[in-house]
């Protein structure tokens, strides 16, 4: 899949593709095109230049074969509370034309992937944000879509069920071969994707593996106390350790740090009395790209998303 | 997925058209949720009868000591069809609220992005809200007995098929202006706005003859009129009325000094519907 697009001031030539089964993430802060780029893809937005296809079509020319195929999770909740979870599934097969005689199967089978089996039956209004939110990418995959799309799956959610939504995405994606389009603005969730790309004021600053983009920003430091610094510092130097002498600490840079800590004690000859191992984390990564902090920018999200949608609606 | 856009030409158009029996089961769909969820609110159902049995009762004896009877035939008598399709237009005109209910909680949205069309979702809607419409209004003529207006089968069954009608064109009509209308309290100020004015020039409280000639223009513009005289001549039908009775409860409608037979009634309800279900169809689902 490509696209570029050319004028759009939410969305600045964005250009990239997703492979077949792929849990692909788009990261980045809020009004960084994110939530655009989904709406383009899943055809609910025009863009006004470039192309892009999606599971083999069109999005511009043949939006409707495009919307069959996929699932659509949006930011803000879209289900009937006055249905039960049942109902809202069985509307949705008749919406996306799942054939009659697998509409009973399809459900079973999408309720059991989010286990919510036992909520069958029950209204949704009786559910919690988290359970009406799984409900939501149950009914995404009730089409047996090739590309599920979510647009901040987990936002508004308390850690334990966001965990949840994420074993859920991660169960998908190995029994269901589906392909996962994700945006979200947690790095620490960014992690569980294969592939990411890092958004920022409508462009793509980097694209690849969590391990990829952190590697380009540094390589993994390994601190070390032992009982004799400056010796151990002479042998790992002699050994070819690349390192920096701190106050009470050596730093050693290295590739794969964890891989080499039983190295670097054997190599330091001394007692070893603490190793700390630190990875650069997403968060360098986008300090690194975009010179700010993506933590900053989300305080408002603490917000429930009902209360959010609300308040966008209001405006 | 693989970059295809270039080499589609042969095949896109095929999959963007949905097929008859598809739309169709969308349709059922979409009405059966209609349903669901009014009979789920059972103070709805109740109060769409409050108002009609108090026009009924209150209204129908109160005037009829005025009016008094003709041959046996007084003012209750005359205004039972038309509480018939008063109950009809309310339950109709205010079902539309749905489409705002569907907005404010996001509901609408899993419709629109659906690979449906808007004519099968407006239809569906539309004939729910209808179907609604007139079972409410069908419950109605249960009271027919205490008013002393007599039924045969063949008269209810033709009830039904006027009430059907007018809940179509109204429901419609409902669907249009709900979808240009985003907060629910708008929604409850614009249904009365149009409800009593609709009702009060639609011939359903009073026969429709010799009324000052402005009042008669509105009532000719009113697209519930042409829908309330068929029903009431229908019912009409079927009762004992001596021919002095009959003039002074008219139950016709005057066009251009000409009266108009209940197939001409019929056929303008049929495309003031076929007129609203078009404007519905085009303002529903209008980005907000």
């Amino acid at each position: 899949m490509r696209k570029r697009y050319g004028t759009v001031q939410a969305v600045r030539d964005v250009s990239f593709s997703i492979e077949r089964g792929e849990v692909f993430a788009f990261l980045g802060p809020n009004g960084a095109g994110k939530t655009t780029t989904v709406r383009m893809l899943c055809t609910l937005t025009r863009p006004s230049g470039g192309h892009a296809s999606v599971a083999g079509f069109d999005v511009a020319r043949q939006p409707k074969a495009v919307r069959r195929r996929i699932g659509l999770v949006f930011q803000e909740p879209t289900l009937d509370d006055r249905l039960t979870a049942e109902q809202n599934l069985r509307f949705h097969a008749v919406l996306y034309h799942v054939p009659a005689a697998q509409v009973e199967e399809r459900i079973g089978r999408v309720l059991r992937l989010v286990a919510l089996e036992d909520r069958r039956h029950h209204l949704v209004s009786t559910f919690s944000g988290g359970m009406a939110r799984r409900l939501e990418i149950a009914r995404g995959m009730l089409h047996t879509p090739a590309v599920l799309f979510l647009d901040e799956p987990t936002v508004g959610l308390d850690p334990q069920t966001r965990a949840l939504v994420w074993e859920d995405v991660l169960r998908l994606r190995r029994e269901e071969q589906v392909t996962i389009f994700l945006t979200t603005h947690y790095m620490d969730e960014a992690e569980y994707a294969d592939r990411l790309a890092i958004i920022d004021h409508g462009q793509i600053v980097a694209t690849g593996t969590p391990d990829e983009l952190k590697r380009q920003v540094g390589t993994d430091t390994v601190g070390l106390v032992t009982a004799d610094n400056p010796a151990a510092a002479a042998r790992l130097e002699a050994a070819g350790f690349r390192l920096r002498r701190g106050e009470d600490h050596l730093v050693v840079f290295a590739e794969d740090g964890e891989a080499l800590v039983p190295r670097l004690i054997e190599t330091a000859g001394v007692r070893v009395r603490t190793v700390h191992v630190h990875r650069p984390t997403l968060d360098d990564v986008f300090l690194h790209y975009t010179g700010r902090q993506i933590r900053d920018e989300h305080a408002e999200r603490a917000l429930p998303p009902r209360a959010r949608a609300r308040m966008a609606r209001r405006r | 997925m693989s970059a295809t856009a270039l080499d589609l030409p042969g095949r896109p158009l095929a999959d963007e058209r949905e097929s008859l029996a598809e739309e169709l089961r969308t349709v059922g769909m979409v009405w059966e949720r209609e349903a669901i969820r009014f009979f789920r609110t059972r103070a709805r159902v109740l109060s769409s009868f409050v108002q009609p049995i108090l026009f009924l009762f209150v209204l129908g004896y109160g005037m009829s000591t005025l009016v008094g009877s003709t041959a046996g035939f007084d003012f209750k008598k005359f205004l039972f069809p038309g509480i018939v399709a008063m109950t009809v237009m309310s339950t109709a005109l205010s079902s539309a609220i749905s489409i705002v209910w569907d907005r404010e909680f996001g509901f609408l949205r899993e419709m629109l992005v659906a690979p449906v069309s808007r004519t099968a979702l407006v239809a569906g809607k539309t004939l729910g809200g209808a179907s609604i419409a007139a079972v409410q209004g069908t419950i109605m003529l249960a009271l027919a007995p205490l008013i002393g207006v007599h039924l045969t089968p063949l008269v209810v069954i033709e009830v039904i098929g006027m009430e059907l009608l007018m809940a179509v064109s109204l429901t419609a009509f409902g669907v249009f202006v709900a979808s240009h209308i985003r907060r629910m309290e708008g929604f409850s100020v614009v249904m009365q706005l149009l409800l009593f004015p609709m009702l009060f020039l639609s011939g359903a409280l009073f026969p429709l003859s010799g009324l000052p000639g402005w009042l008669t223009v509105l009532t000719r513009i009113n697209p519930l009129t042409y829908a309330v005289a068929p029903l009431r001549s229908v019912v009409f039908a079927a009762q004992h009325m001596p021919p002095a009775a009959a003039a002074k409860f008219t139950s016709s409608v005057t066009l251009f000094g000409h009266t108009l037979s209940n197939a001409a009634c019929i056929g303008i309800t049929c495309a003031f519907a076929v007129a609203f279900a078009t404007l519905a169809v085009a303002g529903f689902g209008q980005p907000d």
